[in-house]
């Protein structure tokens, strides 16, 4: 019974594709060791998740009924996933209808194809970009670039990473392992070799660095041709994409060049335009703790003389249909990539979002990269087991993803994927555990073992232990088992009584 | 307040296995504070683990004839209590789910009959027995971290707080960030142990700050490990479960 169980699983377990940035990487633990040990990335993500963390728990607090919004938020995200096919081909119809050309693409590199073949036909050399995590995902840029076509981001933290040749680490701040003394360095170092250089005298002051950040892209956004966005909703019944910003680099996207790609996640479909209105009061209070971003833009297709006249939609898969068959992984791609989850997260606060080796970190990222990319890999195998599961990310997620739960889901298919073959010691110590606890006879047998060996050592706490143990005694002392344990006790003091 | 009336109660107590084994004086300071309220208790013999540790780390095929025998033990009581929310959770929570993963739907049907009568120590306490005050003198400076599991997948809120509150002498200290995650983790401490030590040592730097002598918490799991960074700190301050400061009277101080 249980053997079939896990079988089921295992055939189900996607293997999936790393893409070329991440592919190699080290397991979690690894990745996280320097991190961990860099006093200025600790400072900055301590002081920058907790400042975000406590306006949203702020905003959040003064909503009333949150918790019916929550409820409404899943709900309405798990209509469009279970009748996805559906939804997406309405979105299709309207975008059509609306002058935009759809496309499909299966995966990341179909979808850098699509994108790119549309950028050289264009005849320019050149795009802007709106902050988007799907193009992340599928390494646009990269490809872009492979292509002799310049990507230029133009949301104020993806360009911090563009310009210092960094990878991003927060899914809404990706540059949050950053300090404003180090992003000074950055662009008086780097925006005069890609186009108009820092002021002279550059300080580190934020009025400053935002100046000369937009005095930099000016030229970028009044030249381009093609812009490539990604979309945080797709409304169905109205053929719309929506976009929330705060800075106004993506309304100067979508508005300014004459051709508009953008790369959309086929989860990113609400079916109806009421929908919407749910996830215009969840993801702005859940993401930079605002009541309401600054800046909302919403296209449906090509509007005759106004904004770009050629709109291209790239809906993508990417590994989404995989994780939309298991039928309890699929609550992830509710996921509005909010950030929340990485903002409350006590493991992503000391680790920092490169551990994860995924455009995806935090709580989210390890549920989602694995199951996106499947679980082949050192890192991918790591990170349903980069988690204390203390469920502070539950708590936090305005459309109600159960990461907690989701994470021993993903726990359980790694191992199960590894049956069979020779056990690993993990295994084997667990195996011999699980047959000692399985009848209380086995049980008492070692627990007079432990309490024999605990009287000759004559004391509670152990400082030192051979590995495996070590790895628990190098910073902390162990409890020693009991003298007597809690049944011996039981049977002398309560003996007629007990059963 | 030192007993319940009407008819006395029964109970069944899940000990767990860390507690027999390692902390008897939690289970222990648990029947004598539940026989001192008027509950008889039971201690069903067979008992033995609830799976978590297997569960969470993966091994569901192992943690499976746990559940089996947790509800051959203890589906014929009519209240089933342990001193730890991260056990009463997994029992909660998670049981059902490895039957069903499983395919034993069998298992997974006695397991919801019998899971909404399984209670962690203080909801038994403050929702069953509908005490607070349970006759407790512990004078000594306390302060408490809630356990994730108690507050995020129990959700027993105040209701450790409340019973402390009524205990007299105590000096009972807040905790700074006291809802964050002390980076035990199960088998995460030892997977990621550089985390975990690192969330370990900020809560022990809240602690320190509160100038507490005791650290109180519904789960000895946690409080190795916590307790464990404090002695290997020489902090001078002793972590102890909440059953062993509710049992304490000025004739049987803890």
């Amino acid at each position: 019974m249980s053997a079939r169980g896990s079988k089921r699983r295992t055939e189900r377990n996607p293997v999936g594709t790393t893409t070329p940035t991440y592919l190699g990487m080290p397991k979690f633990p690894k990745l996280a060791a320097p991190e961990l040990r860099n006093p200025v990335l600790r400072h900055n993500l301590q002081m920058a998740t907790h400042t975000i963390r406590d306006k949203r728990a702020e905003v959040v607090a003064e909503v009333e009924d949150w918790e019916v919004l929550r409820l409404d938020g899943a709900r309405s995200k798990d209509a469009a996933l279970n009748d996805l096919d559906h939804h997406l081909e309405e979105l299709e119809r309207n975008l059509q209808a609306a002058g935009a050309t759809v496309h499909w693409a299966r995966d990341a590199g179909e979808a850098c194809r699509i994108v790119t073949d549309l950028v050289r036909a264009t005849g320019t050399d050149e795009i802007v970009k709106v902050k988007s995590m799907a193009t992340q995902e599928i390494e646009l840029n990269e490809a872009l670039e492979a292509a002799g076509i310049d990507a230029w981001e133009t949301d104020l933290a993806e360009l911090i990473v563009q310009l210092g040749h960094d990878r991003p680490s927060h899914i809404l701040v990706p540059a949050i392992h950053r300090n404003r003394s180090q992003i000074r360095e950055i662009f008086a170092r780097e925006m005069g070799k890609v186009g108009r250089p820092a002021p002279e005298g550059l300080t580190d002051d934020p009025a400053q660095l935002a100046e000369a950040a937009r005095q930099h892209l000016r030229d970028k956004f009044l030249r381009a041709k093609v812009a490539i966005s990604g979309a945080n909703f797709a409304v169905a019944d109205t053929g719309t994409l929506v976009v929330l910003e705060s800075e106004g680099n993506g309304r100067m996207c979508l508005t300014l060049p004459e051709t508009l790609i953008s790369v959309v996640g086929i989860e990113k479909v609400v079916p109806t335009w009421e929908d919407l209105g749910t996830f215009m009061q969840l993801l702005p209070r859940s993401s930079t703790g605002e009541r309401m971003n600054p800046y909302t833009t919403m296209w449906t297709g090509a509007a005759p003389d106004d904004g770009p006249q050629d709109v291209h939609v790239v809906l993508l898969d990417n590994g989404r249909t995989r994780v939309l068959e298991d039928e309890l992984g699929r609550e992830a791609l509710r996921c509005i990539r909010c950030s929340a989850c990485l903002n409350v997260c006590p493991v992503y606060e000391r680790a920092g979002g490169h551990a994860y080796g995924s455009v995806y970190p935090g709580p989210i990222g390890a549920v989602l990269t694995p199951q996106l990319r499947g679980t082949t890999s050192d890192i991918d195998r790591s990170l349903p087991y980069a988690s204390s599961l203390c469920g502070a990310c539950f708590e936090a997620c305005p459309v109600r993803i159960d990461i907690p739960r989701m994470l021993v889901e993903l726990r359980s298919q790694v191992v199960d994927q590894q049956r069979g073959g020779l056990p690993s010691a993990e295994a084997a110590g667990l195996r011999a555990a699980s047959w000692v606890f399985g009848n209380h006879k086995r049980l008492e047998g070692v627990q007079a073992g432990a309490a024999a060996a605990s009287r000759l050592l004559s004391r509670r706490s152990i400082g030192q232990l051979p590995w495996p143990a070590s790895a628990w005694t190098e910073a902390r002392n162990a409890p020693a088992p009991a003298t007597e344990s809690f049944r011996s006790w039981w049977r002398r003091t309560h003996e007629e009584e007990g059963s | 307040m030192t007993s319940v009336p009407g008819p006395a109660p029964r109970v069944a107590l899940f000990a767990t296995c860390f507690n027999d084994t390692v902390w008897p004086e939690t289970p222990r300071a648990t029947v004598t504070l539940l026989e001192r309220l008027g509950v008889t208790v039971d201690f069903p013999m067979a008992q033995t683990c609830c799976g978590q540790m297997f569960t969470n780390t993966g091994y569901v095929d192992e943690a499976l004839p746990l559940v089996r025998s947790f509800v051959d033990v203890f589906e014929g009581y009519d209240a089933v209590v342990a001193p730890s929310g991260s056990c009463t959770g997994s029992v909660r929570e998670q049981h059902r789910w490895i039957a069903q993963r499983c395919g034993d739907d069998g298992l997974a049907r006695e397991v919801e009959q019998l899971t909404p009568r399984v209670y962690e120590l203080s909801e038994y306490l403050v929702d069953v027995l509908g005490v607070v005050d349970v006759g407790a003198y512990f004078p000594h400076r306390v302060t408490y971290h809630p356990t994730c599991h108690s507050l995020r997948m129990l959700h027993v809120g105040d209701r450790p707080l409340r019973l402390l509150r009524a205990v007299r002498g105590i000096d009972l200290v807040e905790l700074p960030g006291a809802t964050e995650c002390c980076g035990f983790g199960g088998t995460f401490a030892m997977k990621n142990a550089d985390i975990s030590v690192a969330m370990g040592s900020d809560k022990v730097r809240h602690i320190r700050e509160t100038e507490a002598e005791i650290v109180v918490a519904g789960d000895n799991s946690c409080l190795a490990h916590i307790g464990g960074l404090l002695e290997r700190g020489r902090a001078g301050v002793r972590s102890m479960h909440l059953a062993e400061v509710l049992v304490s009277t000025a004739e049987h101080p803890a």
